[in-house]
């Protein structure tokens, strides 16, 4: 529990505890619109189980990854959609 | 794979039915394994603060450990390719998997309901939006309007508080006459109208019963709410709003499972309708945690063969289905949602097909072929329940895989059958 993971989220250095999820962590980040929708609207997390598929993000160049169902981890490059 | 004695026992979900399942059946002397898509056991009620689960969880879960079950978290089942078969995907790609007996303990999701609006990021699910604090969102200082239905909003409202978190608002839509009568009842459940009270005492004061979200507004992001008890709408960087449970049922659907209103059809012994395959918890009926935990065990005794064992538990399962029903009577949804959302309004949120789009066509089957409604990656798992409320809805076919995968998992569609007997 002691130990800070860095990630880095849009090209920005984030520093967050271990357990935390990306979707919280982008969320903490400012970041509200995680993806574009088809229509080309911003989404963010919704059910925050891995049902909805709302959360999704780029994570170390894996695109469509439900970012609530994720930890963050030492070096993780997150990209947002929007 | 050679022979496995004893018995090999695969659980999938390690919420509170599945931890007691496993508990039950390792009683039995069974080998048993649990399947589940989270980074750590526990499921939703109880999910871990930052990784660290309540003691008394973890002291399960550690001890479950300790006598050699096996916990594949990160897991998700993808396919039921064969009688006594799964395709799992894990951190290592698909394997397959072989059970002897199965225990589906795959519990619920929430079900949303379409508003205008509700497709603005930061407005989330009641139990969503907790999940995210426990997984180190910072709501301190957020101000947030809970609402929906059911005694989870109170246990979320004190949690946010407890958070720092301004609860501004909490709109349940059942009557107050209901809650009045369903509160009268609690007296038979003195350990539930112990967890009551002090919820009420922390967050009773921001409770309008009859309330319900009518509108979200902002241009990019959540700004306000309008609730139909309030003139003036009321601003909130965060709106926790669901509608109670919807059962994950697919797996069993995949598998060929009987349903009954939605729900997983079961025997005494909690065994559903094929073969060798039991289910506990959620998606026999929405329940709550204490029927879940009874359920589990009971499942776990029966899929081992130790029936003697779960006769012992069967009135503690009738005393908690009878307040399952005061809770289902109690939340009864209110025809009014139905009218929340406009033509326009989103009911399809991975395609964006509106309102409009959907209900040009009969059934949710019509409506997907023509307008890709529920085609998307939750695979109608959103639209689809918020459509059986609004519309009638039938349940729609499941196929594999049960959730989205690339391409190159399902080329190597016939991974080798994994040993996973310590």
């Amino acid at each position: 529990m002691t130990e800070l993971i860095h990630i880095l989220i849009n090209g920005h250095a984030v520093t967050v505890k271990p357990g935390t999820s990306i979707a919280a962590a982008v969320l903490n980040a400012g970041t509200t619109a995680f993806r574009k929708s088809v229509s080309h609207v911003p989404r963010g997390p919704v059910c925050g189980m891995g049902v909805c598929f709302e959360c999704r993000v780029k994570i170390d160049g894996i695109e469509h990854q439900r970012s609530c169902m994720v930890l963050c981890s030492e070096g993780m490059v997150i990209e947002t959609d929007v | 794979m050679s022979d496995l004695t004893p018995k090999q026992i695969w659980i999938v979900g390690a919420g509170p039915a599945g931890i007691a399942a496993a508990e039950a059946a390792l009683e039995s002397g069974a080998t048993v394994g649990v399947i589940d898509e989270n980074p750590a056991p526990g499921g939703q009620i109880y999910r871990a603060l930052l990784g660290v689960m309540k003691p008394e969880i973890q002291s399960r879960v550690d001890a479950l450990h300790a006598k050699g079950v096996l916990f594949l978290n990160q897991t998700t089942v993808i396919d039921a390719p064969a009688v006594g078969e799964l395709t799992v995907k894990g951190p290592n790609g698909p394997e397959r998997l072989r059970y002897e007996s199965l225990i589906l303990a795959t519990g619920a999701r929430e079900l949303f309901l379409p508003f205008p609006g509700w497709t603005l990021p930061n407005v989330m699910g009641v139990g969503g939006l907790q999940a995210l604090v426990k997984s180190g969102l910072d709501v301190s200082g957020k101000r947030i309007v809970v609402s929906g239905t059911g005694p989870l909003l109170l246990a979320v409202g004190a949690y946010l508080k407890q958070k720092g978190a301004k609860v501004v608002r909490i709109a349940e839509q059942a009557p107050a006459q209901r809650i009045r009568e369903f509160t009268q009842r609690l007296v038979g459940y003195p350990y539930k109208l112990g967890q009551g009270i002090p919820l009420m005492l922390s967050i009773g004061a921001t409770v309008r019963t009859s309330a319900w979200v009518e509108r979200a507004n902002g241009s990019h992001v959540l700004e306000s709410v309008k609730i139909n008890s309030h003139q003036e709408p009321i601003r909130c960087d965060y709106l926790a709003c669901a509608y109670g449970f919807e059962p994950n049922v697919e797996l069993a659907t995949l598998l060929g499972c009987e349903l009954h209103r939605g729900f997983v059809e079961v025997d005494e012994t909690l065994r559903t309708s094929v073969p060798y395959v039991w289910c506990a918890g959620e998606p026999t009926g929405i329940g709550g945690i204490d029927l879940s935990e009874i359920e589990g065990k009971i499942a776990g005794y029966c899929a081992t063969g130790n029936e003697k064992a779960a006769q012992r538990l069967m009135p503690t399962r009738a005393r908690w289905m009878r307040f399952a029903a005061m809770l289902e009577v109690t939340y009864a949804l209110r025809d009014e949602l139905k009218t929340l959302p406009n033509p326009e309004t989103i009911l399809c949120r991975c395609e964006d097909v509106s309102i409009e789009q959907a209900t040009e066509w009969n059934g949710s089957r019509a409506a997907k072929l023509h307008s890709r409604c529920g085609m998307g990656p939750c695979q109608g798992r959103i639209c689809g329940a918020a459509g059986r409320f609004l519309y009638g809805w039938e349940h729609g076919t499941v196929r594999a895989p049960l959730v989205p995968v690339p391409l190159s998992d399902l080329t190597e569609r016939d991974p080798e059958l994994t040993n996973h007997t310590n």
